[in-house]
């Protein structure tokens, strides 16, 4: 090893601690931007070290890179509305895989007559790896952001056929660490990572998807790993491990909030065996109690405590502001008001109290499953924004519905349960909710933003 | 060359060892940031697209644009927006519900 490289490897050194330090400040809020700080460092210190690597012949391709992308991230990060987050980490995982995709890709090309076997083998799963979060989060992109029909896309087969591809890609890697030159195989492994990105996307629901993010995350960071690998470099080991490491801890946490194995997710399509036409049409005709705004104001204005539950309707209605309008309206009246947040409410982890924070709701005021689930006997109403699944009590009482088991809220417990929802149409899951036709619920039917912003006024006046 | 893997295993093993521990410790609240500052943490992946694209081998420079290109998206919009998200949580819990309410379109600042 030459000097300039043992200092490079020092500077990989120093900003693998600093990545790690970054994770570390974001265990609590007062220390996550402190944090951060020293992530950017250490990214400045990797970036600025490998810049000055003796690989680097030609700096033209590079720079232009740089500048286009930087102007891009600042330009995305500076506009888009924080609703729009799931969308924007979707994206930024299929960039982050196509990246490690196309060096794995230009490795190959470049140093096929010298590959190793395990540098091929390495080189094939980055690449394989790549692609597949690429389309993969392409896919959840499109599905985010309705471009895509957001329910799922199944056919007869489909886990035969994407099990099979998987297979198919190994086999085709392995052939690769004993046949290097076989170019047209390391082609097919891409196209194949590529297909099976969609393929595996598609028979995903909106409601699943804080576990796909997670898992694509974890992708994204497998393949940095692979990436490592094959370049002998430590430090994008050891990055990609702590991404991959942090993305397969929230789908795990993502799918324990759902009472749900992993595979689940993966091969069941959500409520496609259980919710056929007839038990939704069936129960379309029970009455249910709908309340005027002057109603749910009424009951508002006489509680004492009231306990706001936010789901993926008030993203959709950008309500969050209105949510803290309201709040603010009856905190001035003596009412305390807290908020439940549910681990998969909404598109992503940790949505709903994004939302909440850009709203200016005091972090103090969100509370977890656990930290709140039995204090909704003692709290006279409940106000259910935009939230069906994680509210609904079949989870609790009904072994046959597709959700049984999965934790939720005690809100039938309150007093008085009031429910924003567009209309009473089942929710994504196509799962009935007993919740709505109990005696104690009030239905305001109509947009979440309108109906509290309307509140708003009505809790002011009195 | 054969050890090399094996260190670079090790390396691999004990890392995400850490990035468990490390990150079971955020809370729920910080989920998303935690989310948006690992993909700008990954996009170290830019050292590696920095090299591709520094050859003198003409699909490998283009392939490696690409990648550098995708790869400084994620760094730099990945830790501009967590710093963004990470202001919005800083704020301390305050009593000042009666106040009016900010600006909220593209509330960034």
């Amino acid at each position: 090893m030459t000097a300039a490289a043992v200092l490079l490897s020092l500077c990989y050194l120093v900003a693998a601690v600093l990545f790690i330090l970054c994770l570390r400040g974001l265990s609590g809020p007062e220390s996550a931007r402190r944090g951060l700080f020293l992530g950017e460092l250490g990214m400045l210190i990797a970036v600025v070290g490998t810049l000055l690597h003796k690989d680097i012949i030609r700096y033209d391709w590079i720079l232009a890179g740089l500048v286009l992308g930087s102007t891009i991230g600042v330009a995305i990060s500076a506009w888009i509305p924080m609703t729009k987050m799931p969308e924007r980490i979707a994206l930024s995982h299929s960039f982050g895989g196509l990246a490690s995709a196309l060096v794995g890709v230009a490795e190959y090309l470049r140093e096929v007559d010298k590959l190793t076997p395990f540098k091929m083998g390495a080189l094939g799963f980055e690449t394989f790896l790549g692609f597949l979060t690429f389309t993969g989060s392409i896919m959840a992109f499109g599905k985010l952001s309705g471009i895509v029909r957001g329910a799922p896309v199944t056919w007869k087969g489909q886990n035969v056929i994407n099990i099979g591809l998987f297979f198919c890609a190994l086999v085709a890697i392995g052939y690769l660490v004993f046949n290097r030159d076989a170019s047209h195989v390391f082609f097919g492994v891409a196209g194949t990572g590529l297909a099976l990105g969609v393929m595996a996307v598609l028979p995903i629901g909106g409601a699943d998807m804080p576990v796909v993010i997670s898992l694509l995350n974890s992708y994204a960071g497998l393949a940095a790993c692979a990436t490592g690998f094959a370049l002998s470099s430590q430090i994008l080991i050891i990055s990609g491990a702590l991404d991959g490491s942090s993305g397969l801890l929230l789908s795990i946490l993502m799918s324990k909030a759902m009472n749900r194995s992993f595979t689940n997710v993966l091969f069941g399509a959500f409520g496609q065996a259980d919710a056929g036409p007839a038990p939704a049409a069936a129960a379309d005709s029970r009455p249910f109690n709908e309340a005027t705004v002057e109603d749910a104001g009424a009951v508002l204005k006489a509680s004492q405590s009231v306990i706001v539950i936010p789901g993926y309707g008030m993203a959709v209605s950008q309500a969050q502001h209105a949510v803290r309008d309201l709040a603010a309206a009856l905190e001035k009246r003596g009412t305390n008001v807290r908020y439940a947040i549910h681990p998969v409410a909404g598109r992503m982890p940790g949505h709903m109290n994004v939302l909440l924070a850009e709203a200016n709701v005091p972090y103090d005021k969100l509370f977890d499953l656990d930290a709140i689930n039995d204090d909704f006997e003692h709290t006279d109403a409940v106000l259910v924004v935009g939230a069906n699944d994680v509210v609904n009590p079949a989870a609790k009482n009904d072994s046959s519905s597709p959700i049984y088991g999965m934790p939720v809220f005690n809100v039938e417990q309150s007093r008085s349960v009031l429910v924003l929802k567009r209309s009473m149409k089942a929710g994504f899951s196509g799962v009935e909710n007993e919740l709505f036709y109990q005696p104690n619920t009030m239905m305001v039917l109509g947009d979440a933003k309108k109906t509290l912003l309307a509140l708003v006024n009505e809790v002011k006046e009195g | 060359m054969t050890t090399d893997w094996v260190f670079n295993l090790y390396v691999f093993v004990l890392a995400t060892f850490v990035g468990y521990q490390v990150i079971s410790r955020v809370p729920p609240l910080l989920h998303t940031p935690l989310m948006s500052g690992t993909n700008a943490i990954s996009g170290i992946s830019l050292v590696a697209s920095l090299l591709a694209a520094g050859t003198n081998h003409l699909l490998s420079e283009i392939l490696g644009f690409v990648a550098v290109t995708c790869a400084s998206i994620n760094v730099v919009g990945g830790f501009l927006i967590t710093d963004r998200m990470l202001r919005m949580f800083q704020k301390k819990p305050s009593p000042v519900a009666a106040k009016p309410l900010p600006a909220r379109a593209g509330a960034s600042s």
